[in-house]
């Protein structure tokens, strides 16, 4: 496999009032492989919300950097742990904006975004505002509202934080069955060990702040997988090597 | 349940009007019992003949018109003012700073000490209300503009721009809907507002308007006349509050309870 994306040597530290700085980042070295999905792992005020937003270009590190295969400048999408659904647009028009502000047509933009809507099982509730949405179902347009995009980069920042446990394994399974309709190389913060050893391919293990990577950790496991692979053994055993890391 | 609610809603819309009814016949006596003049205090029913009288005559719409166009013209002028300069205020946090001292002091000047002086540049005509009007709108807008546009939460900024989205369209899709609900408030404090920016105009120097009608009806000793005129005034700051609310609640429909 190529690599994609190539994170030399970065940092970042906050400016704070004191002059000191705040140190969210230290010396992370990353390479993820083209269609790879990785997923980060580790304490709170680790740095990988940080990670994420300067992949998201959204925020620039202090020292260090990003380079894409070729020098190319992909198309990435982003998702938030809050859905961050605009309030005043119903869920087609959520979905849609995206293509809108590439300049897409109106008509073509919201044809795609009903089979976006299809696809994640929201039909019925297409012209409903966001507000009327459980949290699952405003996770599930936020989804759909990063992969209509076709990203060749997506970025999810801990996308089922705020979900119960019963949705939040539900949408692990959604995810992953979407995932495996485009293979887009993906980035993902997640705080559920389980979540982290279904979904990815390798698994990075994050130190206290400032974050810099200390474990990290192939998957095995063939893809397509299923929900049940949680249920065997070697699977069992990954997550506890995966938790012996983190509790290092 | 839900009858006996709707019961209660029926009772309650109908307390208002039955009040003020109540309030007129209570007035109509005082006046019919006591010996004031009806230029000191006139009963209502000589003020709705009065209203009639100058309805017939064309009079009171003929004024009323004046006013309210000098008002509408204050809302446009004054708000197109305080949303371009609100959005560049938002921007440019270093031209905030610089510009809001003179902001500042020009909305601590009472309207009724600079109302001669416009009247004075701009002689007796809708100028100097319209321009007097502009300047009392201006601030509660161009401050809840800058108040909307700072408050955006950074998660939606950072959204908008990993989706690329240019300034055209940051403005359209995430800043005007965001800032809307707070610009509304700024609206319907400044449409009141508007309307006695006008009239404090009007009582300063003017040919035509129900600040005008109020002061030759006074020379006259016509109070009737005067209790018509406040009741138009009444009524126009009323509608355009309504109105105003009517449209926010059209146009801010995503925000609706139910």
């Amino acid at each position: 496999m190529d690599s994609f994306v190539k994170i030399s040597n970065l940092s970042k530290t906050f400016p704070t009032d004191d002059g000191n700085g705040l140190e969210a980042l230290d010396d992370i070295n990353l390479t993820l492989a083209e269609n790879e999905f990785v997923c980060m792992i580790g304490p709170s005020g680790a740095g990988k919300s940080t990670l994420i937003r300067i992949l998201a270009d959204v925020l620039q590190p202090t020292s260090g950097s990003v380079t894409f295969a070729g020098n190319q400048d992909p198309t990435r999408a982003i998702v938030f742990q809050s859905s961050n659904l605009l309030p005043w647009m119903d869920v087609l028009h959520n979905i849609a904006l995206p293509l809108k502000i590439q300049g897409e047509s109106e008509t073509a933009a919201n044809r795609r975004a009903e089979e976006w809507i299809e696809r994640v099982g929201l039909s019925e509730f297409k012209d409903e505002w966001p507000k009327t949405l459980s949290g699952g179902m405003k996770q599930r347009v936020a989804i759909a509202r990063a992969l209509i995009q076709q990203p060749q980069l997506l970025l999810l920042d801990e996308p089922f934080g705020a979900l119960d446990a019963l949705t939040r394994d539900q949408m692990a399974i959604e995810l992953l069955k979407t995932w495996d309709l485009q293979h887009p190389t993906v980035l993902m913060i997640t705080h559920s060990i389980t979540e982290a050893a279904l979904l990815a391919d390798r698994v990075v293990v994050f130190s206290k702040r400032p974050g810099h990577i200390t474990h990290e950790l192939k998957i095995p496991f063939e893809r397509p997988r299923r929900a049940a692979l949680r249920d065997e053994y070697s699977f069992i055993q990954i997550v506890k090597e995966l938790r012996g890391m983190i509790m290092d | 349940m839900q009858t006996s609610r709707k019961k209660g809603n029926l009772i309650q819309n109908l307390i208002p009007p039955l009040s003020i009814a109540a309030g007129l016949v209570l007035w109509e006596i005082l006046v019919h019992l006591s010996d004031y003049p009806a230029f000191i205090l006139p009963a209502p029913s000589q003020i709705l003949l009065r209203f009639f009288r100058s309805i017939s005559d064309g009079v009171l719409l003929y004024h009323s018109l004046i006013t309210f166009l000098e008002v509408l013209g204050g809302l446009f002028f004054g708000t197109s003012l305080a949303l371009l300069t609100g959005y560049y205020l938002a921007h440019h946090p270093i031209a905030e700073s610089v510009l809001f001292p003179y902001i500042v002091a020009s909305q601590s000047i009472p309207m009724a000490a600079i109302a001669p002086l416009l009247t004075i540049w701009f002689g007796s005509g809708m100028m100097p209300k319209i321009l007097i009007c502009s300047l009392v709108v201006f601030f509660p807008i161009q401050i809840n503009v800058i108040i909307g546009l700072r408050e955006i939460p950074r998660n939606l900024l950072d959204l908008m721009h990993s989706m690329r989205a240019d300034r055209l369209a940051l403005l359209r899709y995430l800043e005007i809907p965001s800032a809307l609900p707070v610009v509304f408030g700024g609206l319907r404090i400044s449409a009141t507002l508007s309307v006695i920016g006008a009239v404090v105009g009007e009582l300063t120097g003017a040919d035509a308007g129900l600040g005008y009608l109020i002061n030759t009806a006074r020379g006259q000793y016509d109070t009737a006349m005067v209790f018509v005129a406040v009741g138009m005034l009444m009524l126009i700051a009323i509608s355009l509050y309504t109105g105003i609310v009517l449209l926010e609640r059209r146009i801010l429909r995503w925000q609706g309870t139910d």
